[in-house]
């Protein structure tokens, strides 16, 4: 029996792609294998082993009324509970039914509606249950992952910074695409982590991290954004991968009613995601649902 | 209080290769064919060339091997928030003014490894990280650029703090200048006193003209190099064109900053109303800082391996504007983007008087133009600065 503390990946609402990432980490997968008992991550083996968990990282969303309570016992089994990926920290691209109708997606995608049994939201892992800490990205970026796995095995705090996808952009010579090539871009807004791609492929960042700490969205929509993109336009352009995450929602949304097309937030869900999101209020908050 | 006395501030300046010319310089010419002739040069001597080359649709300054590779008949067109490419109509080499790198990233790197840390069964070992000899020959220098590593060089080489990594690249630099034909709407160095005239801190200055270059030498390393150059002494007529040349740039700066007293002027004015309005238009993405040749604010992190048995110690170009920056002791000293733009403003502006001598700002323009909304600051200090102190 292992002495190494237990890893576990878990799926919800998700593509695979957060846990991929680890997969991916190929030259690190020994290192990995040496530091942490791989004990239940479907995707790599198909030997499960039970809970308890020391460390159980969360892709996903929940979508379901069965994964509300899948997650709940998860929380219970778990030492430490990461959320790894947009789907999981903020809802990800499925949680644009929060913006629209539910039944109406249903209808355009499925044959068979009726046969589905989902909620009317998407909502992050940190509206449901406690969660120690939240990895952003779509997908999350190797080396961010490798650091939250090193710095619970050492005990500190992951160093994963709060600065905007600007910074690394700049630091690697990457020519302002807004200012030279006039493309709209989240850079400005977005969490730095994936080492600012886009723009070095000459498109604008498409904001897969995440609202960066302090955004300023009022400026962005409307200095950025709007000169260059109509209201709906922008409005889309924010309401991507992490159109739930709390400022990029009420950007997004304040876009929709100047556009006249409002798209109010599913009356589940309180009038503005900040009150329930856990970005808005530190990490993580339990809930008493279930 | 009075600006601090600048001979207070620890430079170290006999030291550096670079000495001002004479007040008479002497000018010769080197002919447009014979610019490849200088390139071949540096590379014999052992320098790595940087400069001015056309990249992700800006003029960006990198590794130059061939005359071929300069922007030739290209120029920039800027104004807040936008740069564009222009064909000239001419194949002048130099015709543009700055654009999004500066040369700072040559001196004091986005990005360095300093110290490694390896866990061993007596303990950790230190070590520095070794650090490669870099011999850059900078080629395109303008006068504000020349100013913006003179006081770069305030910052890194002082007495009581030298980086040594600065401190041995730039102690093997070698700058050629090249003075500015035009300017941009957005350069306001004639307001800093910073150019556009290169008259110090130069190993060659050229001035471009139609057929060749009016060469002036600056240093002893300059007069090393120029030994080998097939320059002969510029005529009259060419004396004068790259006068006019010159002129021209002059002629065409518009924007301008009041620094009469901009010292107290700023920091009497630290509630001032403008600085909210300011700060709702402001994205805090950092642009501004990271584009700026004298912005020199750093962070270092020591980066763990899984098993933690491998520390390595990095130093990354960071920025004032980052709410993380002043995080001190369970949160941020500056919580808002207010408190932030003032800082970075009255740092340049002003508190930079007070701690190294001068301004921070060359006026360049780049925080002008690269801001992605267009924040001017020339605009914002009229603002603040032209009603009375709150």
């Amino acid at each position: 029996m292992s002495t190494l503390p237990k890893l576990a990946v878990a799926k919800f609402a998700s593509c695979d792609g957060c846990q991929l990432t680890l997969l991916h980490a190929e030259d690190e997968l020994l290192a990995i294998a040496d530091a942490v008992h791989i004990a239940n991550f479907a995707e790599a083996s198909s030997r499960l082993e039970p809970a308890p968990y020391d460390i159980t990282l969360v892709e996903g969303s929940i979508t379901t009324q069965k994964d509300r309570r899948r997650i709940v016992k998860l929380r219970s089994d778990s030492k430490y509970l990461i959320t790894i990926g947009a789907c999981a920290t903020a809802g990800g691209i499925q949680a644009l039914r929060n913006f629209a109708d539910h039944q109406d997606f249903l209808r355009a995608v499925y044959a068979r509606p009726d046969y589905i049994q989902s909620l009317a939201t998407s909502t992050p892992i940190a509206a449901h249950v406690k969660v120690d800490f939240e990895l952003r990205g779509c997908p999350i970026d190797k080396s961010q992952l490798l650091e939250v796995i090193a710095s619970l095995l050492a005990g500190h705090r992951p160093r994963t910074s709060s600065e905007c996808v600007c910074q690394p952009c700049k630091r690697r010579g990457t020519v302002c695409v807004v200012v030279a090539n006039n493309q709209p871009c989240l850079g400005p807004v977005t969490q730095a982590g994936c080492g600012a791609v886009c723009p070095a492929f000459d498109r604008g960042c498409y904001g897969c991290f995440g609202p960066a700490a302090q955004p300023n969205m009022l400026g962005l929509s409307d200095r950025l954004l709007q000169p260059r993109m109509d209201r709906a336009q922008s409005a889309r352009f924010l309401q991507t991968f992490n159109s739930y995450a709390p400022e990029f929602s009420a950007a997004g949304q304040r876009l929709w009613q100047l556009a006249g097309q409002p798209k109010p937030l599913h009356p589940s869900l309180a009038s503005s995601p900040g009150d329930t999101h856990p970005a808005a209020v530190g990490q993580g908050k339990e809930t008493t649902e279930e | 209080m009075p600006a601090k006395d600048p001979t207070r501030c620890h430079v170290n300046a006999t030291e550096l290769p670079v000495i001002d010319h004479s007040p008479t310089p002497a000018q010769w010419f080197l002919p447009r064919q014979s610019l490849q002739t200088l390139l071949d040069q540096l590379q014999r001597l052992g320098y790595e060339v940087v400069g001015p080359r056309i990249d992700q649709a800006a003029i960006v300054y990198d590794q130059i091997e061939s005359v071929d590779e300069l922007p030739a008949g290209w120029t920039d067109l800027q104004s807040p928030g936008q740069y564009r490419l222009q064909p000239r109509a001419d194949d002048a080499l130099f015709g543009y003014v700055v654009g999004p790198h500066s040369w700072k990233k040559y001196l004091f790197p986005p990005l360095v490894n300093l110290m490694r840390s390896t866990k061993t069964t007596d303990g950790w070992q230190m070590q520095d990280e070794p650090q490669e000899p870099r011999r850059y020959a900078l080629l395109g220098v303008r006068a504000c650029e020349l100013a913006a590593i003179a006081i770069q060089d305030r910052v890194f080489l002082s007495e009581r703090y030298t980086d040594p990594l600065y401190q041995q690249r730039r102690h093997a630099l070698l700058i050629i200048a090249v003075n500015c034909t035009q300017a941009a709407s957005t350069c306001f160095c004639t307001s800093m006193q910073s150019g556009p005239r290169c008259t110090s801190g130069f190993d060659l200055a050229l001035t471009e003209l139609p057929t060749g270059f009016v060469v002036e030498i600056g240093s002893p390393g300059g007069q090393a190099v120029a030994d080998d150059l097939p320059l002969r002494p510029a005529t009259e007529q060419e004396r004068e064109s790259s006068s006019l040349a010159r002129k021209t740039a002059f002629d065409q700066i518009t924007r301008q900053l009041d620094t009469t007293n901009i010292r107290d002027k700023l920091m009497t004015r630290l509630e001032h109303p403008r600085w909210a309005d300011v700060a709702s238009r402001c994205l805090s993405c950092a642009n501004c800082t990271l584009v700026c040749p004298t912005c020199f604010c750093h962070s270092v992190d020591d980066v763990t391996d899984l098993t933690s048995d491998e520390v390595i110690r990095q130093r990354h170009w960071d920025s004032c504007f980052n709410m993380d920056f002043s995080y001190a002791n369970g949160g941020a000293v500056r919580d808002n983007v207010r408190s932030r733009y003032r800082q970075w403003l009255t740092h340049k502006l002003a508190s930079w008087i007070d701690q190294f001598g001068s301004s921070g700002c060359v006026g360049c323009g780049r925080c002008i133009t690269w801001c992605p909304v267009g924040i001017d600051l020339t605009e914002e200090v009229a603002a603040i600065c032209s009603e009375p102190s709150t």
